[in-house]
């Protein structure tokens, strides 16, 4: 008998005994029960041997009136519940995922299926996209960034999961406030699997000599602020970044419109205050602030590899790896094929805070959710399977797993060890999440604009294609303008 | 009931039911789903008419992807069809078994699957590993950036669909010049006609018809291009190699705008099917003309 059809019907067996008027007892002594203990008296066998009477049919009309109740209940511990989860670059993630998942539908009694799904190439997007439109598939999903605004309607609001967590574990940030509380409900709820910081990791070597920045000094693998980095300003990267163009090893910042080129640009952008749509929903291009990010990044984008505009997400990482880059901004996962495929340079990699602008220190932060969708068949067992993945000992087996990859939604989760010990250079990405001593603020591209326009800033790559303008020769006044004719259209 | 049964036509009928069946499941049903879904507002929640299509025309970005889907696809085409139409000719003049050597050759393009063989030609143009600048650099040239600057871009995505889609231009017009009558050759020789007239007065008359269906449908095809392009430059850089379903893609799943998306995608479905009309109905007065 299946696990699923298991507790279903040992309840309807003890329904019909129930309706039988057979009494139930405990196991035998050694332990081995083979079934019901069952006592009958010779008055039982008359009355039941004969016609149905009204106690017994009483008590069978109880007895169904429990059943669906019963049932009810084995949502807690029954039932089939499918599972989609984003498909780990390190591939011991997704084995720790199964294990863990594997151990929750053992001790609940629940079939789960879990799929891990590819990022590569959007699959985990047109699934998600696939399975609103049809209203059928799994029963929870992975949802990148915007896609928990995308799809709110048909999500299953999760703040009671959400209450339990923050209740324990303390609040998560306002990116994940913005990115999934919509009208006031969590219709999904931030998880480590995939959520990433997206700061810069420099090569200790190069950056020290050719630029003269010390980051390890500015940023050692302990707690506690140092005052040199309060000097890690954006003056202070472009003035790297042209010392390096320089001597042969540019800044890989890419002015694509993927993520990474996304992230980078939103967070300058962010620095200097320069908002391409206010919270309201307004076009505020054409402002001061916006003119003085520009600026600053005609400047930047002269520091940059001429096919910096090609820039994929996987440009940067190779750039480094091979040895032709001295900073890139992106996850440890740079780090992580250089330590099996470059070793000196993995030798030679340190990640660290963002620089600060005019209006702070900000840091990409791409967070993952979990959703159930409304139309989720076992939605009990989805949330309590999702709560179950989001205790301190499950994030922190995952996280140790992925060598620091994925962080924790909850800032009481950062003391994990496992950016201490992990590396070498031991402590490479100690300061790859945001410690509260970094004075820094986790931030998505476009962030405040409405989402359902800031989706389309994001995705269409609004503000590094501004750059990227800058850098085929476009004036700032061009630049404004285009920007402008785009956000409009955005703002249907 | 019996008799009609047995019917010739019935049988026929239900021979052809699965294929009806898939077609109407896979073809006819998504169509006039993304017909539907170009319709709705963003929340699909209310219909608009044709109201997505009007907001699409003013966007200056979509009219740079009218203007590049139409330079992709007519530019591919004609260079397809001119150097498929050369190599069939040439290979046509190979003799016997040497033929079919090269035209094993020349068809592994076209059967390698594309989205493998543009991760290649990606590879090639990469800016850390690119092959091609590292055989420029061995010549003292400097690097290019082969997907970095407009032009150039646009450039390599129309190279690798000729580079993916020649040989079967190639394959179709050998088909096709070996099917024209040797005594057509003969005659025109006797009548005194050189090579070059009796390329446009036997072979391309004799062959309107192929390449009228091919051109059509490899406009189809190449109109309705997504994996070249998207593996190459995913649009960039600046929008500028985005083409309809590359353009669709980004609005409908990545922006979550489906309805957009779909209305993108649907541009050019009334243009292509009045050309099909068109092309179809000469090729079939063509056909007429040469049973009579």
């Amino acid at each position: 008998m299946s696990r699923a059809v298991y507790p279903v019907a040992r309840a309807l067996t003890c329904v019909h005994t129930m309706a039988a008027g057979v009494d139930s007892k405990p196991g035998r002594p050694d332990g081995h029960q083979k079934g019901p203990h069952v006592t009958t008296t010779p008055t039982m066998k008359r009355k039941t041997a004969g016609k149905t009477t009204r106690r017994s049919a009483l008590k069978l009309a109880t007895a169904s009136a429990v059943l669906p109740l019963v049932h009810i209940r084995s949502g807690r511990a029954a039932g089939k519940l499918s599972i989609a989860f984003w498909d780990h670059w390190v591939p011991a993630g997704n084995a720790v995922m199964q294990k863990q998942v594997d151990a929750w539908a053992a001790k609940n009694q629940v079939e789960v299926q879990a799929d891990f799904i590819t990022s590569v190439g959007q699959k985990n997007l047109l699934t998600i996209a696939a399975e609103a439109q049809a209203k059928t598939g799994h029963d929870v999903q992975a949802f990148p960034t915007w896609e928990v605004h995308n799809n709110a309607d048909s999500l299953e609001p999760m703040d009671d999961v959400m209450k339990r967590l923050t209740d324990k574990y303390g609040q998560v940030n306002h990116v994940c406030d913005y990115l999934a509380k919509i009208n006031g409900h969590w219709m999904a709820v931030p998880t480590s699997s995939g959520t990433q910081y997206k700061g810069p990791c420099g090569r200790i070597s190069i950056l020290k000599e050719t630029a003269g920045l010390d980051v390890v000094g500015m940023y050692p693998a302990k707690e506690g602020h140092v005052a040199a980095s309060d000097k890690w300003t954006w003056d202070a990267h472009l003035a790297a970044a042209e010392a390096c163009l320089k001597a042969g090893t540019p800044f890989a910042i890419g002015l694509g419109q993927t993520s990474d080129s996304v992230d980078t640009a939103g967070v300058l952008f962010r620095a200097y205050g320069a908002e391409l749509v206010d919270k309201d929903g307004n076009n505020t291009v054409k402002s001061d602030k916006v003119r003085a990010v520009l600026e600053y990044g005609q400047k930047l984008v002269k520091a940059l590899p001429a096919d910096a505009v090609s820039f994929d997400d996987a440009s940067n990482n190779r750039a480094l790896i091979s040895g032709q880059s001295a900073l890139i901004w992106n996850p440890p996962s740079a780090w992580a094929v250089a330590k099996r495929d470059a070793p000196k340079v993995a030798d030679d990699a340190w990640s660290f805070s963002g620089p600060s602008g005019p209006e702070g220190r900000f840091l990409p932060y791409l967070p993952y959710f979990w959703g159930v969708w409304s139309f989720s068949k076992n939605k009990t067992a989805a949330k309590e399977l999702i709560e179950a993945l989001l205790q301190r000992d499950t994030i922190e087996a995952r996280c140790n797993e992925v060598v620091g990859y994925d962080v924790p939604p909850f800032d009481s989760m950062l003391d994990f060890k496992v950016w201490q010990e992990v590396g070498p250079p031991a402590g490479t990405v100690y300061n790859y999440p945001i410690r509260p001593f970094h004075h820094a603020v986790a931030h998505i591209a476009a962030l405040p604009a409405p989402p359902e326009i800031a989706v389309q800033i994001y995705n269409r790559g609004t503000m590094p294609t501004m750059l990227a303008k800058l850098k085929s020769g476009q004036t700032i006044d061009q630049v404004i303008a285009w920007a402008s004719d785009e956000l409009e259209g955005f703002a249907r | 009931m019996r008799k009609f049964a047995q019917r010739r036509s019935t049988t026929g009928f239900l021979l052809c039911l699965p294929l009806i069946l898939l077609v109407a499941g896979f073809v006819i049903y998504p169509a006039f789903y993304a017909i539907y879904l170009s319709m709705l507002n963003k929340k699909m929640t209310a219909f608009v008419g044709l109201s997505n299509f009007q907001f699409l025309l003013k966007r200056h970005t979509f009219q740079m992807v009218i203007f590049q889907s139409c330079l992709y696809a007519i530019t591919a085409v004609i260079l397809k069809v001119l150097i498929g139409f050369t190599l069939a000719n040439l290979m046509n003049n190979i003799p016997g078994k040497k033929q079919r050597i090269w035209r094993g050759l020349l068809l592994v393009p076209w059967v390698i699957p594309l989205a493998l063989s543009t991760l290649t030609w990606w590879w090639m143009f990469d800016p850390s590993y690119s092959a091609f600048n590292w055989v420029l650099n061995q010549f003292g040239f400097a690097n290019v950036p082969w997907l970095g600057v407009g032009w150039i871009a646009r450039f390599c995505t129309i190279t690798v669909n000729v580079w993916g889609g020649t040989p079967f231009f190639m394959i179709m017009y050998l088909a096709a010049l070996k099917s024209v009558p040797e005594q057509l050759y003969e005659a025109s020789s006797i009548d005194g006609a050189n090579a070059i007239q009796r390329l446009f007065f036997v072979t391309l008359p004799m062959m309107r018809n192929i390449i009228s269906i091919t051109i059509l449908f490899s406009l189809i095809v190449t109109f309705a291009e997504f994996d070249i392009v998207r593996i190459l430059t995913a649009g960039g850089p600046q929008d500028m190699t985005h083409v309809f379903a590359t353009y669709a893609f980004q609005v409908g799943i990545q922006s979550g705008d489906i309805p957009l998306g779909a209305a993108d995608s649907l541009f050019m479905f009334p243009i292509l099917a009045f050309a099909a009309f068109f092309v179809l109905r000469g090729v079939t007065k063509r056909t007429k003309e040469i049973a009579t």
